[in-house]
Formats: C-alpha cells, sequence, structure tokens
C-alpha cells in the first residue's frame, strides 16, 4: 500500500517536473534592477498598513485605540492569509463566468507560479506579492467609516468575504491582461495604481457601511475629539512614504514610467496638502495637522489612477482639486449627518472619483497621440472620459451593491453593529479586553 | 460642601459620565489613576495570563453642594456597577471640603461650586 502510494507520488512529481520544465523553457531572465525595486515598493506598501492604523488609531477616542488599529492589522492578517490561496487566483488568473473573475487552479496557493518569470522581467512571486499588499490595504481603509462600533468578528468576515466578491473581481476588471474595463477604449480605462480598484471600491463601501451600519452613540452631539494627533501625523507620514511604492511600483519597472510617477505622486501630494492648508486659513484662521494630514491623503489618492499618465502640472492640478472637492464633500457630510466617522469616503471615494475622471484633462500628448493611433477616427479628451466614467460608474455600482448585501448578511448572521454597553465600554475593552494608551487622556 | 472621589473602572467612564450629566451633576474632574483593591483581574498578554499588580482606574472627583451628595452617590453606584456587582467595580470617598473658589470671578463657597 504505502508503496502503491509512494510510486503514484512520484508519478505525480515527474509528471510536475516535466510541466515544469516546459514553463522554464519559455521563461524570460530576470531582470535584477527592475526586481530589486520592485520588491523594496512591496515592502513599502505593506508600510501603509501600519501607517494607516497609526493614522486612523490617532483620530478615534482613547477607549478604541487597539480596536481601530487592529482593523488595519486584521486586513494584514486575514487578507495576508486569503491571498495567496485564493485570491490572487480570483484576481488575476485568467477570465471565468463571462469575464466577471479569473480563475487558474494553477494559482491555488500560488504552486504554480513556483518557477515563473514574467514578460517584465521579474518573478512572479514578486508581482504576487506586490498585489497582495493592495488587496491588503484596500479592506482596510473601509474600516475608517465605521470605526468605534464594530464587532470585531463580524468584521473579519466583512473584510474576508469582501476581498473575494468585490475586491478580486473589480481588480481582474481593471487589472487583468483579459479584463474588461482594462480593454476598454483604445488604451483601456486609465487605472494606473488603483483608483478604481482600491480607493473608489473602498470609499463608495465606507459610505453604505456608514449609512448601514448608523452613526456612532451621540455623534454628532457630542463631540469625538481624536486620542492622539501625533500618531495620526506619523501614519500620514508612513502612507505618503509607502505610497512611493504604492504607485512607482505599478509601473512594474524600474525605468522612465517608474520616474514620471514618482514625481507627481510627490508633486500631487505636497499641492494636495498645501491647498488644503490655504483653505483652512481662508476659512478658519488656522491651518491644522490633521488638515495637512488629510489634504497629503487626498493629493494621493487623487494621483493613484493618474500617475503614469499625467505630467507635473497636471499633478499639481489634480492634488489641488482633489483637496477643494473633498474638503466641501467633508462639509457637506456635516450638513447631511451620516456618520462616516474617518471620512473613508470624503477622502479616497471622493478623491478617487475626482482622481479618476479629472485625469483625462491632464495626459500627457503623446499617450493621447498613441491612443488616437490605434482607432480609426482619432481619440479625444472627451472620448477618454467617457471610457473613465464608464469605469468609474461600474465600480461604484457594482461596489456599493455587492457591499450592502455582505453587510446585510454579516450583520444578520455573526452580527456587525455592536451594543450600545460595548460601545460606550470601547472596543478596547469589550473587544479585546485590552487597553491603548497607559495613563493618558481620560475619555 | 462635599468632596466626593470615585475610584471606578475605565470601561464604566463614560456610563457614568452619562449618568451623571442626566442627573444634572455636570461639573466633574477625571483622571486615569492607577491602584488595586481585592480585584485580581486578569489580562491576556501575548498569549499569557497575567494578574498586573496595579490596575488602570478612573478617578472622578466631583465637589457638590451638602443637598447633591446623596443623587450623586446614587448615581455614580447605579453607573458603575457592572450586573449585578462585580469585585473591582471600585469605592466612593466623601470628604468634607472647607472651600471653593471660582478662580474667575473670586467667588466663594456654595455658589461657586
Amino acid at each position: 500500500m504505502v508503496k502503491k502510494i509512494s510510486t503514484s507520488l512520484l508519478l505525480v512529481m515527474a509528471a510536475t517536473m516535466i510541466h515544469g520544465t516546459g514553463w522554464a523553457a519559455e521563461a524570460v531572465t530576470t531582470d535584477t534592477g527592475t526586481t530589486s525595486w520592485m520588491l523594496t515598493s512591496t515592502a513599502l506598501v505593506l508600510l501603509m498598513v501600519p501607517g494607516l492604523a497609526m493614522f486612523y488609531g490617532g483620530l478615534v477616542r482613547t477607549k478604541n485605540v487597539i480596536g481601530t488599529m487592529m482593523h488595519s492589522f486584521a486586513a494584514m492578517v486575514v487578507i495576508g492569509v486569503l491571498w495567496p490561496t485564493i485570491g490572487y487566483s480570483l484576481s488575476f488568473g485568467p477570465g471565468i463566468l463571462g469575464g466577471f473573475i479569473g480563475w487558474d487552479p494553477r494559482y491555488f496557493m500560488l504552486q504554480g507560479i513556483d518557477d515563473t518569470i514574467m514578460p517584465t522581467h521579474i518573478p512572479e512571486y514578486v508581482f504576487a506579492m506586490f498585489q497582495g499588499k493592495f488587496a491588503i490595504i484596500t479592506p482596510a481603509l473601509i474600516a475608517g467609516a465605521f470605526a468605534e462600533r464594530v464587532n470585531f468578528k463580524g468584521y473579519l468576515v466583512f473584510i474576508a468575504l469582501w476581498s473575494l466578491l468585490v475586491y478580486s473581481p473589480i481588480c481582474h476588471w481593471v487589472w487583468a491582461a483579459d479584463g474588461f474595463l482594462f480593454n476598454l477604449g483604445p488604451k483601456g480605462a486609465i487605472d494606473f495604481a488603483g483608483g478604481t480598484v482600491v480607493h473608489i471600491s473602498s470609499g463608495v463601501t465606507a459610505l453604505v457601511a456608514a449609512l448601514f451600519l448608523g452613526a456612532r452613540r451621540g455623534y454628532p452631539k457630542n463631540v469625538m475629539h481624536p486620542s492622539n494627533l501625533v500618531m495620526t501625523m506619523m501614519g500620514a507620514g508612513l502612507l505618503w512614504v509607502g505610497w512611493f511604492g504604492f504607485n512607482a511600483g505599478s509601473a512594474i519597472a524600474s525605468n522612465l514610467d517608474t520616474a514620471r510617477a514618482l514625481t507627481v505622486t510627490q508633486m500631487a501630494a505636497a499641492a494636495g496638502a498645501f491647498t488644503w492648508m490655504i483653505i483652512e486659513f481662508l476659512h478658519h484662521g488656522k491651518g491644522t495637522s490633521l488638515g495637512v494630514a488629510s489634504g497629503i491623503l487626498a493629493g494621493l489618492v487623487a494621483i493613484t489612477p493618474a500617475a503614469g499618465v499625467v505630467q507635473p502640472a497636471g499633478a499639481f492640478a489634480l492634488g489641488a482639486i482633489a483637496s477643494v472637492i473633498c474638503y466641501l464633500a467633508i462639509m457637506l457630510k456635516g450638513k447631511l449627518g451620516y456618520d462616516d466617522s474617518l471620512d473613508a469616503f470624503g477622502v479616497h471615494g471622493v478623491g478617487g472619483i475626482v482622481g479618476a475622471l479629472a485625469l483625462t484633462f491632464f495626459i500627457r500628448p503623446s499617450w493621447m497621440a498613441e491612443a488616437a493611433g490605434k482607432v480609426a477616427g482619432g481619440w479625444t479628451v472627451m472620448q477618454q472620459l467617457g471610457v473613465q466614467a464608464t469605469a468609474v460608474g461600474i465600480t461604484v455600482a457594482y461596489a456599493s451593491v455587492v457591499s450592502l448585501l455582505l453587510l446585510f448578511i454579516v450583520e444578520k448572521t455573526i452580527g456587525l453593529r455592536i451594543g450600545e454597553n460595548d460601545e460606550m465600554s470601547g472596543l478596547d475593552h469589550s473587544m479585546h479586553g485590552e487597553q491603548g494608551y497607559g495613563l493618558i487622556n481620560p475619555n | 460642601m462635599k468632596l466626593i472621589t470615585a475610584i471606578i473602572q475605565p470601561d464604566r467612564l463614560d456610563h457614568v459620565r452619562e449618568a451623571l450629566i442626566q442627573a444634572d451633576i455636570t461639573r466633574i474632574t477625571v483622571s486615569r489613576v492607577a491602584g488595586h483593591g481585592r480585584q485580581e483581574d486578569i489580562e491576556y498578554y501575548r498569549g499569557q495570563k497575567i494578574a498586573p499588580s496595579l490596575l488602570p482606574k478612573v478617578r472622578l472627583d466631583i465637589a457638590v453642594n451638602d443637598q447633591f451628595v446623596n443623587i450623586t452617590v446614587d448615581t455614580i453606584i447605579k453607573a458603575a456597577k457592572h450586573d449585578q456587582g462585580e469585585i473591582g467595580d471600585g469605592k466612593i470617598f466623601i470628604t468634607p471640603m472647607e472651600e471653593c473658589i471660582r478662580i474667575r470671578t473670586n467667588e466663594r463657597g456654595g455658589s461657586a461650586i
């Protein structure tokens, strides 16, 4: 019996080896420069997750700081497990179900890419891990909308389902070689580093979740002060640094495109922060640290889809426009009264939509010329705007409908909104049995 | 005039604060303190059960005129208690208060509270 099993095992192994050699024969060589930069980018994007934990953690009240930081870390844990298991396959496998989602059994547990070097001259492992970090940070962004009032277990289940049923399909449509939005128009819907896939999908879900779960107890009557703006500032700084991996890594190269993406990322972040600060000077007479942090994020979010196609002047414009519109959106939130606690929709949703649409007016001429060369009769800015609007519209519609469904299911089965008693005690005590700050900040 | 000092569990702070505001006791001072009574609280640290020697508590200091002592004390007891009462729910100390002065106006006595 044992012998039989080992013989068949050997056969299977031999078959896999032959299979493997077959792949190796067509493989391209690794470019060490590109691979090095992509490894660095992968690490930089992961750095954004603790950055986000600090950013969000500093903004909530003292009793919820651990619970809120755990939302980001839980994404590292849950998506960290899901992504290599099936997430990568669902996102980047060849399309199934009419292109709704990807699937390739070879990608299950990443078992089929052990020898693969991609045409971009990097090992596919690096690409899979790089993309995995995007899959991690996206659901973590949503947590800002329902901070201070969700059940930890319900949250875990929600982000797992959301990653599989919302993130992976949208990622497949926009970024997989056979995705339908990737192939919309002569050069596809422009989403360089995740305007639709990351920011619009999470931002819209954030809004839906904030509306579905309702406001925090006492909102907006009670003032809810940030527990630690120092930590928020450090988090915003880490996000800015990590964003160079996020955007400049998304060229999957180490060349001119990388340099362009890095430059416009830097400029849009600065322009966003600058604009937000000026608005605050005019509006309140004082520039706040939270304003600067929000402006940095608004600029970074807006440049995310655009980093591959706009020039520096366009980056300035996008950062500034995003800050103005996000500022207005957050003021409007106050008027409408829904509780998007940490402005996940106000910055990521709104900034992402602004970036994905407004980038059309700042595309570098050579890109437009190339697009025009691909279709008879040329290609205009307005036509590309139509493509962008289609991608945004589809993302908004799909993310909001499916998210609402998932929120409903999780709320009815495990429970997502915590009870009043637990909410008053704070997530740190009620969800984790811990406390964040030692003896500071009685709140 | 009395000074009411209450030591309560941190997770009951909002319950007590809101109950006091409902009862019209709105002037309070809150500090985070550490201490222990007979309670043996068990916390988890890296998966290990540990019993810390000093436990975090919240201290409320409330200066009241004599007629408000009972309502204040009753309110705190009701809101600070876990369910039917658990070890560690805290203590209330009442001390006579000699004087109360409002810094802004130099008012003294009961009206300054």
